[in-house]
């Protein structure tokens, strides 16, 4: 098209797309069209909403629901809890993260029961053993309820891969931090759940 | 999605891991780039370093300052492993400033610089890929194609699959690009638009887009901006490229032209 001006340029030995590059028309009309593409595009990808759809233990998406029975008696429903921020643990009594990380935990229920903090500390059963289990709770002086994976059913749901793993739930039962693996500090317990019981 | 790697008694954090080896791979690239571009491999390697460790440690102060109280009564909480304690705009910030003041020490000039990191950034977005791949981040829109995976409940369009074919398609076209004569800074701009580019296009098959403005994906709009600026950077670094020198001369240019 408008061509007599960059290719004076070019016979000073200048590569072409350079030229084209700085003459204004040319690389108006290329960026004028790359752009107009780009907000088309943007346009024909608009959605609604963004909810993320489905329970599955990862942010963002709701957490999996389960009933299990607890140390002691007693059941448990995880969406009977909605309106509390929960933190889901998964633990098991011979593991030394488990172990270290229990105390904070604790301490972390203590100072935050009162504003709404539930705190289920699932053990995993099926590769642990019940009294091992409760003399573990005794040990540590827990006070949260301890529901029992008997049959690995919680493990699986949530994929299981490392422990401990804990999740962190927030009011309307979605699930805004995972942190796998362990100990976590009593300062990321306190920072997260910090975060969750602050937004209402 | 693959994300422990078990060897023996270990288990590897897969994603980290590619994260790591993007670097890796990434900041070898650069360094071999240097020379061609008149300049100290050792320079730019130290700048990566410096930058990532100055990365880290903003991120976790910056992590930290938002809960000094709880930090205050545990200071020991500060050098925790943890990676869900980082802050991520503070951990940049704190990157860039570093790598800045670094290149200053070097010497570096700006535009030859960046050219050099060029191929490496680009190698590191298919490491990235990878990552995402192997965490089931960055994880697709619910599709019914023929292709789609099963992830998080849903069958979902593969977009870390995707993701990783078109950063290949782009190392590809930067390191063929990074041997044509140009001017300072058009190897960088290039790749930045393309980056943004791709990401305008592969964000359209995202699930847990963020969303503004009522239905629009914030990354795309964000990308839009992005490619629009090295669009204008690169029309006009052409234009002084034209102005000053009546043409480029290859590679090597004299840092003083930067702007």
């Amino acid at each position: 098209m408008a061509k007599p001006k960059a290719s004076a340029r070019e016979t000073e030995g200048v590569p072409s797309f350079i030229a084209r590059l700085a003459d204004r028309r040319r690389w108006g009309a290329l960026s004028g069209a790359i752009l107009l593409v780009g907000l088309v595009w943007t346009g024909l990808s608009a959605t609604a909403q963004q909810a993320a759809g489905g329970a599955s233990p990862r942010e963002g998406f709701t957490a999996p629901d389960f009933r299990l029975g607890l140390l002691g008696g007693g059941e448990v429903t995880l969406s009977d809890l909605r309106g509390k921020v929960v933190i889901l643990n998964l633990w098991a009594s011979w593991c030394p993260p488990c172990r270290a990380e229990m105390p904070a935990l604790q301490a972390v229920y203590d100072a935050n029961r009162e504003r709404g903090l539930e705190i289920l500390a699932v053990n995993t059963t099926y590769q642990d053993s019940e009294a091992g289990a409760a003399r573990f709770v005794e040990e540590y002086g827990l006070t949260f309820p301890v529901p029992l994976d008997r049959t690995g059913e919680v493990s699986r749901s949530y994929l299981l891969r490392a422990l401990p793993t804990s999740f962190f739930i927030g009011r309307d039962g979605v699930i805004r931090s995972v942190v796998i693996g362990g100990p976590m500090s009593e300062t990321t317990i306190r920072t997260t759940v910090e975060s969750l019981l602050g937004d209402g | 999605m693959f994300p422990i790697l078990q060897v023996g008694p270990l288990a590897i954090q897969l994603p980290g891991l590619l994260l790591l080896a993007g670097v890796w791979v990434g900041s070898t690239i650069a360094e071999r780039e240097a020379p061609k571009r008149g300049l100290s491999g050792e320079a730019l390697s130290s700048l990566v370093f410096f930058g990532l460790v100055a990365g880290l440690l903003g991120a976790r102060l910056g992590y930290a300052l938002k809960y000094w109280t709880v930090y205050a009564e545990d200071p020991l909480g500060l050098v925790s492993l943890n990676l869900n304690t980082l802050s991520a705009p503070e951990g940049a910030m704190a990157a860039l400033l570093t790598a800045l003041i670094v290149a200053r020490r070097h010497h570096l000039p700006l535009w030859p610089t960046l050219d050099a990191f060029a191929p490496g950034l680009a190698a590191f977005a298919i490491f990235a890929g990878l990552a995402d791949l192997s965490s089931g981040n960055a994880f697709g829109a619910p599709t019914s194609l023929p292709w789609a995976i099963e992830l998080w409940g849903a069958q979902r369009h593969p977009s870390q699959v995707y993701a990783i074919l078109l950063a290949m398609a782009v190392f590809v076209m930067i390191r063929r690009l990074s041997r044509a004569p140009a001017f300072p800074g058009f190897l960088f701009l290039t790749w930045l638009a393309l980056a943004a580019a791709s990401r305008l296009f592969l964000e359209a098959f995202r699930g847990g887009s963020v969303i503004v403005l009522g239905s629009l994906r914030a990354a795309q709009l964000m990308s839009l901006i992005i490619l629009g600026t090295a669009l204008l950077g690169l029309h006009r670094r052409a234009r002084l490229a034209m102005e000053t020198e009546g043409g480029p001369r290859a590679e090597k240019v004299t840092p003083r032209q930067s702007s």
